[in-house]
């Protein structure tokens, strides 16, 4: 990216993950689920990156490769410059410290056999942060910092609601004071009369801890609201990535614009107004996508060049990188 | 007697209680709306506010552990409440109105062929020969934009977005002139929910259908709406037309959640509501959403009359 003088604290380069697929009596690997197919971006410290896009891009699995739950296939990342690839045994546990995860549904993510206190206090004693009443003790004050009354630390998950839920999922995340955590559609499983509640928690925690997020989204209005960058990913590839501002304003790729044309209104009357780009079927399979572009299936203006070759993704404005043949 | 001719749909003073170890859950508590015909009334409010207990109260599909269930409802001016069971199922359910449920796209036979199941529903209800059931539902499908040769496939070789719709073409073939659509779009992606409110729209227009559709989706509603009723702990708080509505709510528990909606072309920050709604076992005989409203004053703590204002309706003192 051109803004070279800013703090990078995750790069990826050319991240791909694909899971074998095997058929036959001796599990025999016939093919591969290409769910991340080179992806490269960088995430400044201290501000969030949107990652949008359908169910079955290879969102989470992009946020669950840079975290080394999986072990990809190809490609990079750096972490504080360090190469996470290549870290074993102790060193990436230590590594694992910094980076932390916001799960989805806050319904099952927490184990409704421990009381809060445990769960919060998991991360600290895995990783022997603390022992015993000092344990307690930052139990505490992790609760009251995502706004959850102290007292509530040896009551079960089942006796809360969804949003106070999710903001014991954030005390869990915070506990080992991490640097970035990867926030993987944190409100989408909330009422939306709540949502708002989580995400003005996570960028009041982010300026007091100078955290850097990793926002993955399909709801496209609130990662407006919360992200500084935004990356659109189509089945395994990012298409389009430059600034919140440009995005909306401004969107280059022909999925983008259907994206956002399709986002509702909750007016009727500007809603009959603002004209739709329909996309017409599904997401292809990522065990056999479509040759070149991808996305070229279902897009309204693809040409023949479009099947021939991959797009490169690209820069053509200073900070917005699209992968399209068609955008000059 | 008041005729009700002009009404395709009138619900009065619906109740809907469950019998609990703990005490009557109140999920429907008195909801009166009514709907004419070719019209689409949205019921929206936040989750646990008796949404889908409201279309079960309509359509009659209860649990074991019903307490109290009473109330009107007319349907083409018949009260379908004196209905029997039986008389219920024969003339009501399926004919008269049918529901795609919750989930809908999980709601379908894994071991059966779509396309037998969509017309299952016109065997039975209308007593048709299995041909002319298979034909119906191939009409069905084009009408909800699912290829014909899908008829023969089994729900897992259907994506999301194509078994929700076969979920909404088998609601569609006994041509009932009202479908209860429970949540229909809420699992599914922004580009597929965008392609089934299209199919919903088409539908309306094509068939003259009307619809309620039970959603927290507040915007994706406004797409279809032509009404709007707004829930909150087992009552109805505010009805009125959508083009009045949507600009300007009047209920501070409405307002509120127009106010959470995040927006895509505007720049104010998205709000939320404090605290939760309130469980539906003990409610509070003050106004129920009073505890979270920040414009309650001294009259809040009686439960609060439905006000008319310009042909819209309020359950709020604020209004008196």
């Amino acid at each position: 990216m051109s803004n070279n003088n800013a703090d990078v604290i995750l790069k990826v380069e050319e991240l791909k993950m694909y899971f074998p697929i095997y058929r036959g009596v001796f599990q025999r690997q016939v093919g591969a689920v290409r769910a991340v197919d080179g992806v490269s971006f960088n995430v400044y410290r201290g501000e969030t990156l949107g990652l949008v896009g359908e169910s079955g891009c290879g969102k989470s699995t992009v946020a669950r490769t840079i975290l080394q739950l999986y072990k990809a296939t190809d490609g990079n990342v750096y972490f504080e410059n360090v190469e996470l690839m290549k870290l074993r045994g102790e060193e990436l546990r230590q590594m694992r410290r910094k980076m932390q995860m916001i799960f989805q549904d806050p319904y099952a993510s927490l184990n409704p056999r421990m009381t809060v206190e445990q769960i919060v206090g998991e991360p600290l004693i895995v990783h022997s942060a603390a022992t015993g009443k000092e344990v307690q003790e930052r139990v505490e004050h992790l609760l009251e910092l995502v706004g959850l009354n102290p007292a509530f630390a040896t009551r079960y998950p089942h006796e809360f609601s969804g949003g106070q839920r999710q903001r014991i999922g954030v005390a869990r995340a915070l506990a080992l004071q991490p640097s970035f955590i990867v926030c993987d559609e944190p409100i989408s499983a909330l009422d939306v009369s709540i949502q708002a509640q989580v995400v003005n928690l996570l960028e009041e925690l982010q300026e007091q801890f100078n955290l850097t997020y990793l926002f993955i989204a399909h709801d496209l209005s609130m990662v407006r609201h919360i992200s500084r960058h935004v990356a659109v990913m189509y089945l395994g590839v990012i298409v389009e990535l430059t600034t919140r501002d440009e995005l909306y304003l401004n969107p280059l790729h022909p999925y983008t614009q259907a994206l956002l044309s399709a986002v509702p209104v909750p007016d009727p009357e500007v809603d009959v107004q603002h004209k739709r780009v329909i996309l017409e079927g599904d997401v292809p399979s990522p065990a056999n996508p479509p040759s070149g572009c991808r996305f070229r299936t279902r897009c309204p203006i693809a040409e023949s060049i479009c099947a021939e070759s991959r797009p490169e993704f690209r820069e053509v404005k200073p900070g917005h990188f699209v992968a399209c043949h068609l955008v000059k | 007697m008041v005729t009700n001719n002009e009404k395709l749909l009138k619900v009065e003073k619906l109740v809907l209680h469950f019998r609990t170890t703990v005490g009557a859950v109140q999920a429907v508590d008195g909801v009166d709306f009514s709907l004419t015909s070719n019209r689409a009334v949205v019921i929206l409010g936040e989750s646990g506010c008796g949404k889908t207990s409201l279309a079960k109260a309509i359509l009659r599909l209860l649990p074991r552990n019903v307490g109290e269930y009473s109330g009107k409802v007319y349907l083409n001016g018949t009260d379908v409440m004196a209905f029997n069971d039986e008389e219920f199922r024969q003339n009501v359910r399926w004919v008269g109105m049918s529901l795609v449920p919750q989930a809908a796209m999980n709601s379908l036979n894994p071991v059966i062929r779509v396309g037998d199941q969509v017309a299952e529903p016109a065997m039975i209800h209308l007593g048709v020969k299995k041909e002319e059931a298979l034909n119906l539902a191939k009409q069905m499908f084009q009408h909800v934009g699912v290829p014909v040769d899908f008829l023969v496939r089994y729900p897992f070789e259907l994506s999301g977005g194509m078994r929700q719709r076969v979920a909404i073409a088998m609601a569609l073939v006994t041509s009932p002139s009202l479908i209860v659509l429970d949540e229909p779009t809420s699992a599914l992606d922004l580009l597929t929910q965008a392609n089934i409110f299209n199919v919903l729209k088409r539908i309306k227009k094509e068939l003259g259908t009307s619809f309620i559709l039970i959603t927290h989706d507040i915007a994706t509603s406004s797409e279809l709406a032509d009404e709007v009723a707004i829930m909150y702990a087992g009552q109805i708080v505010e009805t009125g037309n959508a083009k009045q509505f949507f600009p300007a709510p009047l209920h501070p528990y409405a307002q509120m959640l127009m106010a959470s909606v995040p927006r895509l072309r505007a720049d104010q920050d998205p709000e939320f509501i404090t605290g939760q709604p309130p469980s539906l076992i003990n409610l509070p005989t003050s106004c129920r959403f009073a505890p979270r409203c920040p414009k309650r004053f001294e009259k809040c703590e009686q439960d609060p009359p439905v006000i008319e204002k310009e042909g819209r309706k309020v359950k709020c003192w604020l209004y008196a």
